[in-house]
């Protein structure tokens, strides 16, 4: 099947078509989906604020990053189970939106970055971590999340 | 002169015509009222469940207090200009739209109860700052500050969508009411 096919399948799909013939359901779906996104922006901002001393210098790195987690992954599932119904319900206008397709780029680049490379810095001994790598870091993490969060609001934009 | 006649003026201006007729500047300004949330709401929520004692339990309350400040204000300026600026460009729906009258609404009860949290609770600080679960009051505080802004959320993307627009009647008595729908105005 191709990716094609894939997103046709999902635009006719009876998740997608009761959406779609709801008045109500694509507006409260988002309106969960733009809740998901406070809720991440704050736990993804809490850690990269830290990392960059620009809030919470007093608190280990890795304290603040370990009590975001939960909140982190939490809005993710949030965000991911809501995105995913949003894009069943027009996956076609999505296959053809330059925005879709940068957004999921960022997502894929943003969790893969956050939990590998990001996770990594956080964890390390603090007082070996270089301050230019936790500021690079930051930074990276903010680029790709606002990469996520500009894509989403730009797919809107027809 | 009243509310309605400001808006009607407002729509009138130059301005609010050239914002609601241009592409890019309205979805620009949308983008940041919408995006600015992070900033804003995600600082918020995160005090709100440190409030409930939810996630960092072992960061005294007045230090996130007085870090994360900066941050919210800042968001809540952005929030506050670009939301005006939207506001002009459709002055008149949307002071007719009871989604956007709810909002206000909220928006004052979410001020209230900041106020009632710093002259109550907030006061003695000092006794429960290090608390990991913070006393009930306070844990009250975060809670509806969570609802309410959940509640602003929701109202304010609802405002895009025209289901008890004024000029799209026969609408139920009581929306006539809510959105202060005058007659004559299913023609416009």
């Amino acid at each position: 099947m191709s990716l094609l096919h894939f997103f046709m399948w999902c635009e006719n799909s009876a998740v997608g078509d009761s959406i779609r013939s709801s008045t109500w359901l694509f507006p409260v779906i988002e309106a969960v989906h733009l809740l998901g996104l406070a809720l991440i922006g704050g736990a993804v901002l809490v850690v990269d604020l830290r990392l960059l001393r620009l809030a919470l210098r007093r608190q280990p790195v890795a304290q603040v990053a370990r009590d975001a987690q939960p909140w982190l992954i939490g809005s993710l599932i949030v965000m991911i189970v809501t995105g995913s119904l949003l894009f069943m319900s027009e996956a076609m206008k999505c296959y053809y939106h330059p925005a879709f397709w940068e957004k999921m780029t960022s997502l894929f680049l943003a969790i893969i970055f956050t939990f590998t490379i990001q996770r990594k810095a956080i964890l390390s001994d603090e007082n070996r971590l270089n301050p230019v790598w936790a500021r690079t870091v930051a930074v990276v993490s903010l680029a790709l999340w606002s990469g996520v969060g500009i894509g989403g609001r730009w797919i809107g934009f027809s | 002169m009243s509310l309605f006649s400001f808006c009607e003026w407002l729509a009138n201006t130059t301005w609010s015509t050239a914002l609601h007729e241009s592409t890019l500047g309205y979805s620009f300004i949308e983008s940041v009222h919408v995006l600015t949330l992070c900033l804003f709401l995600g600082t918020v929520v995160m005090l709100d469940l440190r409030l409930l004692g939810w996630t960092m339990r072992r960061t005294p309350v007045s230090e996130l207090m007085k870090q994360f400040m900066p941050w919210t204000v800042t968001g809540f300026v952005i929030m506050v200009i670009s939301g005006l600026l939207l506001f002009s460009a459709i002055p008149v729906r949307t002071y007719q739209s009871v989604f956007f009258r709810g909002k206000l609404l909220m928006l004052v009860l979410a001020g209230i109860n900041v106020w009632v949290f710093h002259s109550t609770v907030y006061r003695n600080l000092a006794a429960w700052d290090l608390d990991p679960v913070p006393p009930k009051r306070a844990r009250i505080a975060g809670c509806l500050s969570l609802i309410l802004w959940g509640g602003i959320v929701i109202t304010g993307r609802m405002i895009a969508y025209n289901w008890f627009d004024c000029d799209r009647q026969p609408q139920p008595a009581i929306v006539n009411i809510l959105a202060g729908c005058r007659p004559g105005q299913e023609e416009n």
